[in-house]
């Protein structure tokens, strides 16, 4: 299988440099020459990669390789080198070079964890450490196919381990399959088309041998929108974008960059940071995501308020469908053409087609940022200031409100200070705000902001957030703690396979709501997780703690997290589903949406009709049929 | 809770459902109050638990929260703008409401109440009996959720016996809806208000600024969890001591914050209070014949205070298990609606939710049934009223004694006085009741005091007086006994076996009575089988699948339970004469009352008819809002009422039925 790949060429280590160079020569092109050459240059770049193939010009070298399980894990979230250990000492330790957190010592995550969860650490799981291959269903794929493939010249691999990699996204159960058992379907397999070109063929090439294509970006999914479905007959192709992952041309003077839509969120950034831009679309798995997947997502990045969210920042998309090639004829800004067809491709969770080409806004990486955090005595008084500096359209890049038990939670992820000083103070802040100013421990909560721009406007800015704060009560609490709640977003995704390994099951999910309803909705919702888990026989109390993640004129994105302990129950899994629909009926109930950035895939698609109605469904199920007849696209997200 | 293959989620259990019904232990309060201070008691360190850890709020916050709400401001711009009235005069107009409801709950005066109401129930009480289970389950759930106090309405003592009994236990005192009429009285109602009563007119259907605050009102007390709030289903206090149908608008407000995701839950807690004598027992009673009950006033109140010298028995109030909001309505409501209209703007309920409220409202009047304390005096009111005008003591006993073997079967909540012979329980029953039976020379005699020197006229208004004093007493039993009643007056008015037709008259009666006696809607079927359940049980019907026989040793049984309802046939039934004879094209309500009246008089008079009860207003007003139902009378709005007319065909199809019924032989429909 591994000699099946080579077919495609593997990246020639002498090559890589030479592939560099020219980009960034390229690129210093771009930024010094007048943009109307733009184009042309964009062009030759363009017809140099695909249409000489085999050649020593390569794509840029994408920081996930193909084999992605050579740095990522295989049963869990991230790095290889990046997770939670307990050390000799028993103390949460994390390892590895990449985070703030790296390598340093958690002291009291311990005990946060077994006074929080119940958790012991006797109480261990020890779980396989590798895929036995001989577990993973076999590729079933009929040699015709194979030979119009191998004639294409993609890249292609039958692997175990590469088609198990593609069959998941990251939800619990699906890990959960990972660790001790075996998931039902996988793709029969991989291909790595490079450009638009190559998934035209295998578009084409599926529709004419009747296969099932499913595209795959990051793999961040957690929506089960990257599970085969268990009875699908016809071969599944995993349709891996990983390889289209250049920046085709930037347009200065528009100020949009062409991109090719497997590139994902940091290698984009870093990218485009090379000519000084950016696109200051991050959502939360950025370290992993694909352009390709946002769009099919409809994802929403964390600085949203100064960038927008992606159906605000993208400008142009083509996308391969079984009927052809959609795309505009213009790139502007706004056009009066009936429905918006980006809007039927935005959000389509790839049951329509593969996304391979995106033009997206790009602003110049901004002078200045600063981070900062306000402590209120409560949620309800959080939630009021937020509501207030969204009426005044004033929200800094990113403003986000924890509750008390993920701000107690976001305590226990605190490192080993590194001098009696800092804990001298630590010391003093807590006094002052507990003792002098009489907030309650338990009540608490915390906003995290973040500011972007000119510094002097920042400043200002700042200043006018904070005298919004005051207001309600607000107290400045530092630039660090901003920091390093934003840094927790990027580290607790590694947190929930330490839990794993301890009986700890836990999970996330979003959702929008109307200002009006924001308290009512978190309150409800918490209660009917401690409800439900109390009913379903969970021994201790569960972890069920919300934020408030996004601010807009007329509402709010919010964002639970909920973990428990399962040991005693025989289904844990079954349990947690059990819950999981529980809380999402509460969400709906109180006048929340069915996801506000996660998707539907297949795990919320039976609200679908719900949400959106009959005639709703029925609009998008003939636009499905329409496009798509045979269902080649049939991972049957959505509907 | 849920049972499966049930045709209305919510509707009650009956006993073929229950394997056995537990109810907890009584434990008397007054006998702590009898051996300690009072005064200590009054001042008391008095805490009570409180929603997860809510710090008290001044009342006047609350009315400051109410009248800025978005839901009052909405109506005042609304008024505004219709009637062209500045907005600060509406304004002004909803504080005078707020001021006029408030409530002012204040330690002082529910001191002094804590004092002066031990003082009173010891004189007037032998005993206040309180299942302590009870309360426990309540002090839990008002720590949970938000807490709705539904008790059952026999007297003005109801309300301020739940605020005595809640202090005692250290519980937060209720907010509670009363009625407006107790704002007459000067003192006791500042006293009342102060002790946390709020105040409601009694009808404010058109008055829309009354009805926004005053629901803004109750929803903040509750939204909040202030306090538990407190309000009678019945509506008003039952001059029958029957169970009254229940009232939907209160209780359609009070669930509104949970089907807009404002509360997580709402506790409803069924509250049943029995009385071994009701202190208003001779004004009701002169009530229903028509003799205009007397405003209450403080005055009034102060004169009553000869009936201290009385004695009235024991009271049991029993706290029922606190009814989960949440878990009625899973998989019956779909709260989306809700979400697509902004939440303080008013909403007309949906059918769904109408239905629903109206089930819950059932459900819980017919929870508050079931803990009913039954004493033994109930027993021989039922049996003097089937052996008047007076029985013999030993045959009276026996009787008593076989009644309570009923009573039990059917699941009736009986407090029989342990270790006493029934002779005793008998006697002391009698006791409290001196001034309706009397014994005399062994004979137990309903009272005919003062027969001297008066008219026939005075003679049947005082004859009328004791049986309908009495008769609150053995009304107590019927809907207990309904379901196996009704089943054994079609079986004596059919003359049939077949099930089918026996089944059909039941559902006849089920239809008509259905103001007079609490029947779940929609649940005809279940209520029969119910019925036939409870006969069978006994022994008194044998059932086969097409058809239902009366044992031999059951009849006598069976037609004590057709005497038990007579009065009600009976009563329909003249009342259908009356209607027959009706010659106005169209007759109000003022008019109909006065108009039965004189022709019941005539009959009794005449000596036609032994139905007493048909003097009874309740009965009178039931039975044409039956007939209203039945479209045998239409009703038609008019500007100030309502008239009314007879269909004269369909009137004498229902006096037909309700006479003698010819069985209607349909092909099998439903089985049975």
């Amino acid at each position: 299988m591994a000699a099946a790949e080579a077919a495609g060429g593997s990246p020639g280590t002498g090559s890589q440099p030479a592939a560099q160079r020219r980009l960034r020569i390229l690129s210093g092109h771009l930024r010094g020459s007048p943009a109307s050459r733009a184009p042309e240059a964009a062009q030759l770049l363009s017809l140099s990669r695909c249409g000489a193939r085999g050649a020593a010009e390569r794509p840029v070298p994408g920081s996930i390789p193909k084999k992605r399980q050579e740095i990522l894990k295989w049963n869990g979230w991230g790095y290889n080198d990046s997770k939670f250990i307990f050390n000799k000492k028993g103390q949460a330790e994390f390892t590895g070079k990449r985070y703030r957190l790296s390598g340093m010592v958690l002291p009291v995550l311990k005990e946060w964890m077994e006074k929080t969860l119940g958790a012991s650490l006797e109480h261990r799981i020890i779980c396989r450490t590798s895929l036995n291959s001989s577990d993973v269903p076999p590729s079933i794929v009929n040699e015709e196919f194979l030979q119009d493939l191998r004639a294409t010249e993609i890249s292609y691999s039958q692997d175990a381990e590469d088609r198990v990699f593609r069959a998941h996204g990251h939800c619990l159960h699906e890990i959960f399959v990972l660790r001790e058992g075996m998931f039902k379907r996988v793709p029969d397999i991989v291909v790595w088309p490079d450009c638009h070109e190559d998934v035209v063929k295998i578009v084409e090439l599926a529709c004419k041998h009747n296969l099932c294509i499913i595209p795959f970006g990051g793999g961040t999914s957690v929506s089960s929108a990257l599970e085969c479905p268990a009875d699908e007959r016809r071969t599944i192709v995993s349709l891996d974008t990983s390889q289209m992952n250049r920046i085709l041309w930037i347009d200065e003077r528009n100020l949009t960059a062409h991109i090719e839509a497997g590139i994902i969120g940091q290698d984009l950034e870093k990218q485009l940071g090379e000519s000084g831009y950016c696109t200051g679309h991050e959502p939360d798995s950025m370290e992993f995501s694909s352009l390709g997947g946002w769009v099919a997502t409809r994802a929403s990045g964390m600085k949203k308020n100064i960038y927008g969210n992606i159906e605000d920042l993208v400008v142009h998309i083509k996308m391969v469908t079984p009927r052809g090639v959609i795309e505009k004829s213009c790139q502007v800004p706004r056009m009066s053409t009936g429905p918006d067809i980006h809007h039927f491709i935005m959000g389509s969770e790839g049951i329509l087609g593969v996304v391979t080409e995106v033009t997206i806004k790009i602003r110049p990486i901004p002078e200045y940022q600063k981070y900062g955090s306000v402590v209120f005595s409560n949620f309800e008084r959080g939630v009021a200031c937020l509501r207030e500096i969204a009426k005044q359209r004033c929200a800094p890049a990113s403003i986000r409100l924890v509750d008390n038990a993920q701000f107690q939670f976001g305590h226990a992820l605190k490192p080993q200070v590194a001098s009696i000083f800092t804990s001298f103070l630590d010391g003093l802040k807590k006094f002052y705000i507990t003792k002098f100013k009489g907030f309650d421990p338990n009540e608490l909560c915390v906003a995290t902001l973040l500011f972007e721009g000119d510094r002097e406007k920042v400043l200002q800015h700042e200043k006018q957030v904070y005298d919004i704060a005051a207001k309600f009560g607000g107290l400045a609490a530092g630039e660090d703690n901003g920091q390093r709640g934003y840094m927790l977003t990027f580290v607790i995704a590694y947190l929930r396979d330490l839990g794993l390994d301890y009986y700890l099951i836990g999970e996330s999910f979003e959702t929008s709501v109307p200002w009006d309803r924001v308290l009512d909705l978190c309150r409800n919702v918490k209660e009917r997780i401690v409800r439900e888990c109390k009913e379903k026989g969970v021994q201790f109390a569960p972890f069920s703690t919300c934020r408030v993640t996004q601010t807009y004129d007329a509402g709010a994105c919010v964002y639970f997290y909920f973990a428990f302990n399962y040991r005693g129950i025989s289904d844990p899994i079954h349990v947690y589903e059990q819950i999981e629909i529980a809380a999402r009926e509460e969400i709906l109930a109180n006048g929340g949406s069915l996801s506000h950035h996660h998707g539907v895939g297949k795990l919320r698609k039976q609200w679908m009709k719900e949400s959106i109605s009959d005639v709703g469904l029925g609009m998008l199920k003939s636009v499905k049929e329409y496009v798509d007849p045979n269902n080649i696209f049939g991972n049957r997200n959505l509907l | 809770m849920a049972a499966a293959g049930r045709s209305r989620l919510g509707a009650p259990m009956y006993s073929k459902e229950l394997t056995s019904k537990k109810r907890d232990e009584f434990e008397d309060i007054l006998e702590e109050r009898r051996q300690s201070s009072d005064l200590r008691y009054a001042m008391k360190c008095y805490t009570p638990v409180i929603y997860k850890g809510l710090p008290p709020c001044k009342p006047s916050a609350i009315k400051n929260s109410v009248l800025h709400s978005e839901q009052v401001q909405y109506v005042i711009k609304q008024l505004s703008k219709e009637t062209g009235e500045s907005a600060d005069i509406i304004q002004e107009e909803a504080t005078e409401i707020l001021d006029e409801m408030g409530h002012n709950l204040h330690i002082g005066a529910i001191r002094f109440f804590a004092f002066s109401l031990s003082k009173i129930f010891k004189r007037l009480f032998q005993r206040v009996c309180v299942n302590e289970e009870g309360i426990q389950k309540l002090q839990q759930a008002i720590q949970e959720h938000p807490v709705v106090l539904l008790p059952s309405h026999r007297s003005y003592i109801d309300f301020l016996m739940l605020s005595y009994l809640l202090y005692t236990y250290d519980l937060s005192l209720p907010v509670i809806a009363a009625g407006m009429d107790f704002l007459g009285m000067k003192i006791v109602g500042e006293l009342l208000r102060r002790s946390g009563a709020f105040f409601m007119r009694r009808t404010f259907g058109g008055n829309r600024l009354y009805w926004a605050v005053f629901a803004e009102y109750v929803k903040t007390m509750l939204r909040n969890g202030y306090a538990p709030i407190e309000f009678f289903l019945e509506g008003t206090r039952s001059r029958t001591a029957k169970t009254l149908t229940p009232k939907f608008g209160l209780l359609s407000i009070v669930m509104e914050p949970f089907f807009k995701g404002e509360v997580f839950d709402t506790y409803l807690v069924p509250i049943s209070i029995s009385y071994e004598r009701i202190l208003e027992e001779s004004l009701y009673a002169y009530e229903l014949l028509g003799v205009p009950k007397p405003k209450e006033s403080t005055s009034g109140l102060l004169k009553a205070r000869k009936i201290l010298s009385d004695n009235f028995g024991s009271i049991h109030v029993y706290f029922g298990q606190p009814v989960s909001l949440r878990t009625l309505a899973s998989g019956r409501i779909n709260r989306c609606p809700y979400n697509l209209v902004p939440r303080h703007l008013p909403q007309r309920l949906s059918e769904d939710i109408q239905e629903f409220v109206i089930d819950v409202a059932y459900r819980m009047e017919l929870l508050q049934i079931e803990n009913l304390v039954l004493s033994p005096w109930i027993l021989v009111a039922s049996i003097l009223l089937q052996n008047l005008p007076a029985i013999d003591f030993e045959l009276l006993v026996e009787k008593t004694l076989w009644l309570k073997g009923l009573t039990q079967a059917f699941g009736g909540f009986l407090e029989w006085p342990e270790n006493l012979c029934a002779n005793k329980a008998v006697t002391s029953s009698l006791a409290p009741h001196s001034n309706i039976v009397s014994l005399v020379n062994g004979q137990v005699v309903l009272n005919d005091k003062g027969t001297k020197d008066v008219t026939t006229e005075e003679l049947i208004f005082k004859q009328a007086l004791s049986i309908l004093m009495c008769g609150a007493y053995r009304n107590q039993l019927l809907n207990v006994f309904v379901r196996p009643s009704l089943v054994a007056v079609a079986l004596q008015m059919m003359q049939s076996f077949r099930k089918e037709e026996i089944y059909n008259y039941f559902n006849f009666l089920r239809d008509i009575f259905s103001d007079e006696f609490i029947f779940f809607p929609g649940i005809a079927l279940k209520d029969f089988e119910e019925g036939c359940f409870l006969l069978t049980k006994c022994d008194v019907i044998q059932m086969t699948p097409q058809e239902i026989l009366v044992t031999e040793k059951g009849s006598s049984v069976a037609s004590f339970l057709a005497a038990m309802f007579r009065p009600f046939m009976e009563g329909y039934q003249i009342i259908c004469r009356y209607l027959s004879k009706e010659t106005k094209e169209a007759f109000t309500e003022k008019q109909f009352i006065p108009g039965i009246r004189n022709f019941a008089f005539q009959l009794l008079e005449t000596g036609s008819t032994q139905c007493y009860e048909v003097l009874s207003s309740d009965l009178q007003k039931n039975a044409l809002a039956a007939f209203v139902r039945l479209d045998v009378v239409k009703k038609v709005k008019i500007t100030n009422g309502f008239t009314y007319t007879v269909n004269k065909e369909a009137l004498s199809k229902t006096a037909e039925m309700l006479h003698s019924p010819v069985p209607i032989r349909k092909p099998m429909t439903a089985r049975l």
